[in-house]
């Protein structure tokens, strides 16, 4: 709901040709062997000091203090002084922060920015051969932007999906033909399901799509998917959520109109987005958060239970984000696509067991408390290496 | 006011020094300042205006109590005083909360629960067991009035806290049990729903609650098992909370311990060392409400279980940690700059919008973004066991002091139940809101006297 932070801020990093950079302070040059240790630099109003001037190739560290007192930026520049091989930016005063990089041999320049403008104070540094060996990184980018470019083709096919599924489901729901309502209410939920991420980034539109009646504050009104799903599931007398006034026709009508409207906006707000590999990466992390927090827990689908549809297109709309990312995956780290490759069909096994007709599953009530452990453990399994995909593929 | 301790039979201890503000008039006898001074409290202060003895250091139970025994953590904090203990008392290191419900039917039972209750707080925070025979020393063919786990332990610092629930003043069904309707203050009001709340009922509310701070756990539980024993016939246990680490500091002495998310927590509190502050946001004035003057001197209490989504906490980069709480993880700076206690700017920029982000935690619960309201917090981490789906039921047992918990917490716990990403990592399972009546400063008084005498 609320994780547009991290997810547009990794949209404006640079993506350098060797590899993105990240001011995340990380082991990565001690796994990877044979990389130098952390490299010091020291950024003042004058100076840019560095604990020294050589290193050999591979992962290399830099630990970036901030001794003045303005916000400082720190860069690996290339030979012509111009090509950013990796930054570290947003280092407030005092504080230190690291940034790795992957480098093959050849000369650099180092550049310290006190308050973020101008040229910088700038040192030549060579990066001398180690013998270790590094991927080709033209290659990685080609497959880093093949990937984005997929999965922003897969969430404007999705909402396009969604835009339909929704218009067909509020005629349904204003014309009182309850049934048919109740019978696409979740599958047409599956297309803002696979896509959650994207579509909470918009601080805006999301509560007004997606919340829960536990999500409002006191005196808010409440719109979207779940107002009408407690209107098509009412709770009975004396069940949670009762007593309980169904919506008139009007009010229908409003409900109706505003839904097809804000996922139009979501549809359109889609249409020009880009990725980096961060969002994919961490857009599936997301996915399996919201699984383990809402789907799993039966707390999300609170009148219709059909959290089950939801679980499955949270997992697909992960799977997705891995599957595009896996070519550049199996360069960097081969043994953690395996381990996903695994995970991802473990839980898609423990899935396929609730299916119901064609697409549909069994209502989350149906499940018993031995099953539902089964399946935490199951989410538990894969999201914790799915959280290492970001920093796989971007270091 | 101030009884000798070393007289057995005067049965208090001096009025309360440790952690509490002093007016000038509650200056004390010279004997316990030589006292004090023989302790190493001599850079204490406690003869100024507005003075408050850091560490807790109170005047030990006994004076054969060797030097060492009153060193960190093992000291007795005086029961009675101007405010209760407890609040300002520099965070000890344990936990143990019970809310009970009132069973008593008459308010003379009522009071005279308070005043058993009372003489056993006064007696185990000296050390001494609840009861006046003690763990061991009572006749045979009775039990003993005290259950003897904490025989031996030093007071450990023990405070023992008391609150009165909405519900003591007028129940669910607005029955006025006690005839106390008319005293409820404005503040304790039945606290409205906040966004993501998932409340248990169960463990939510009470009429009477007991806060137990110590730096022994075994002492705390002890405080808690004899109180609710005492109280078997007049009130019944309603729910508990065990904390195994303090995330607050009170103090200014103290260092600031980290949650369960791994954040130093408690490092922008308010600190016992500014008492204007703390009388400024945390004691009730006695002209804050006409009908409820007998809330002077006291305050009102929070307290709130909050779960925490460690899992998926766990799985989040560590970037975007910072960036959700506004600190770095290790040494607890802003991110704005400089180390742990340089004071936040919010205003800094960076190259991609300000170095705090806009949604970050401590931006969002910064006084100046929310109409200078200041809480003084004393949480506690808590794990119970697991959730049953292969996940620890772990998190923060939120405790906050405040004058009015209608300006100082409704409006921003509901900006961040709302506003802030560190929500999506909480979901909050209990709650309950107490006055806490002023303490006891007279031998023969009892807590709720205010009230209730």
């Amino acid at each position: 709901m609320r994780r547009p932070l991290i997810a547009l801020a990794g949209a404006l990093l640079l993506l350098a040709p060797l590899s993105a950079c990240t001011d995340n302070g990380d082991d990565q040059a001690a796994s990877k062997g044979g990389s130098s240790g952390k490299l010091e630099v020291t950024s003042t109003a004058d100076e840019c000091e560095l604990s020294t001037d050589e290193a050999p190739s591979g992962n290399l560290q830099f630990a970036v203090t901030n001794d003045g007192d303005e916000v400082t930026e720190f860069y690996l520049l290339g030979d012509d002084g111009l090509r950013i091989v990796g930054e570290v930016e947003n280092i407030g005063p005092g504080l230190t922060r690291d940034l790795v990089v992957q480098a093959p041999p050849g000369d650099y320049f180092t550049a310290c920015k006190p308050g973020m403008v101008g040229e910088g104070i700038r040192a030549p540094f060579t990066v001398t051969d180690s013998g270790e060996d590094l991927e080709q990184s033209g290659e990685v980018q080609d497959l880093i932007d093949t990937a984005t470019a997929q999965y922003a083709a897969y969430v404007r096919d999705q909402t396009d999906q969604l835009v339909t599924k929704t218009q067909e489901f509020a005629d349904l729901y204003v014309a009182g033909d309850d049934d048919a309502a109740r019978d696409l209410y979740a599958p047409a939920r599956v297309h803002w399901e696979r896509v959650e991420p994207v579509a909470e980034s918009f601080g805006d539109l999301d509560p007004r799509l997606d919340l829960r009646e536990a999500d409002l504050e006191e005196g808010q009104e409440w719109t979207g998917w779940h107002r009408i799903e407690k209107d098509l599931w009412p709770p009975a007398e004396g069940e949670e959520g009762a007593p309980y006034t169904a919506a008139t026709d009007e009010e229908r009508q409003e409900l109706a109109d505003q839904l097809v409207a804000d996922t139009e906006e979501l549809h359109e707000r889609v249409a020009d987005l880009e990725y980096g590999p961060d969002q994919l990466g961490n857009g599936a992390k997301e996915l399996l958060d919201e699984v383990a927090t809402g789907k799993v827990t039966g707390e999300e689908e609170a009148w219709s239970h059909t959290d089950l549809w939801d679980f499955q297109a949270n997992v697909d709309g992960a799977r997705i984000a891995f599957e595009d990312l896996r070519p550049v995956l199996d360069e960097k780290d081969p043994d953690l696509a395996d381990t996903l490759e695994t995970r991802f069909d473990e839980l898609q096994e423990l899935l396929d067991q609730y299916k119901e007709g064609e697409d549909g599953f069994v209502l989350y009530t149906e499940l018993t408390e031995d099953q539902v452990r089964e399946l935490a453990d199951a989410v538990n399994a894969l999201s914790e290496p799915l959280s290492q995909l970001t920093a796989a593929v971007v270091l | 006011m101030s009884d000798d301790p070393r007289d057995p039979a005067a049965g208090g201890a001096v009025d309360s020094v440790g952690g509490t503000v002093h007016e000038p008039s509650d200056a004390a006898a010279p004997s316990r300042f030589s006292r004090r001074r023989a302790l190493g409290l001599a850079g204490a202060g406690v003869a100024a205006a507005g003075a408050v003895a850091v560490g807790g250091f109170a005047v030990a139970r006994d004076d054969d109590a060797p030097a060492e025994r009153v060193a960190a953590g093992h000291g007795a904090i005086p029961f009675r005083g101007r405010h209760q203990a407890g609040i300002v008392t520099p965070a000890q290191d344990r936990l143990h909360f019970a809310s009970f419900d009132v069973t008593a039917t008459s308010r003379d039972e009522l009071v005279d629960l308070l005043q058993r209750w009372t003489a056993a707080a006064a007696r185990m925070t000296r050390g001494e067991g609840a009861g006046p025979f003690g763990a061991v020393d009572g006749p045979y063919p009775a039990p003993p009035d005290d259950t003897g786990e904490a025989l031996g332990l030093p007071p450990s610092g023990l405070t023992l806290t008391f609150g009165f629930g909405p519900t003591l003043f007028t129940t669910a069904e607005g029955d006025d049990r006690f005839g106390l309707a008319g005293s409820r203050p404005a503040g304790l009001i039945d606290l409205p729903h906040f966004p993501g709340d998932n409340l248990d009922p169960l463990r939510s509310g009470g009429d009477l609650c007991v806060q137990a701070c110590a730096n022994d756990p075994q002492v705390a539980v002890h405080a808690i098992r004899n109180l609710a024993r005492i109280a078997f016939g007049s009130a019944s246990i309603r729910w508990s909370q065990l904390g195994f680490g303090r995330t607050s500091s009170t103090s200014t002495q103290q260092v600031t311990a980290r949650n369960l998310f791994g954040f130093k927590d408690g490092t922008a509190n308010l600190k016992a060392e500014d008492p204007d502050a703390v009388a400024r946001h945390v004691w009730v004035h006695r002209d804050d409400d006409p009908d409820a003057r007998w809330l002077a001197d006291g305050s009102f209490l929070v307290a709130r279980r909050i779960s925490m989504r460690i899992e998926t906490w766990d799985r989040t980069s560590l970037q975007e940690q910072e960036a959700i709480i506004g600190r770095d993880k290790g040494e607890g700076a802003p991110l704005s700059g400089g180390t742990e206690f340089t004071p936040l700017d919010l205003d800094v920029e960076g190259g991609t919008g300000p170095l705090i982000p806009m949604r970050a935690h401590v931006r969002l619960t910064h006084p100046s973004q929310n109409d200078g309201v200041e809480l003084l917090r004393r949480g506690y981490n808590f794990t119970d066991g697991s959730d049953g789906l292969g996940r620890l039921d772990a998190g923060l047992f939120f405790l906050a002091y405040v004058r009015d918990p209608v300006t100082q917490y409704v409006p921003m716990q509901n900006k961040i139940a709302r506003d802030d990403v560190l929500s999506e990592y909480l979901q909050h399972t209990g709650s309950a809101l107490y006055a806490v009546p002023p303490g006891v400063q007279d031998a023969g008084g009892f807590l709720g006297e205010t009230l209730l005498g």
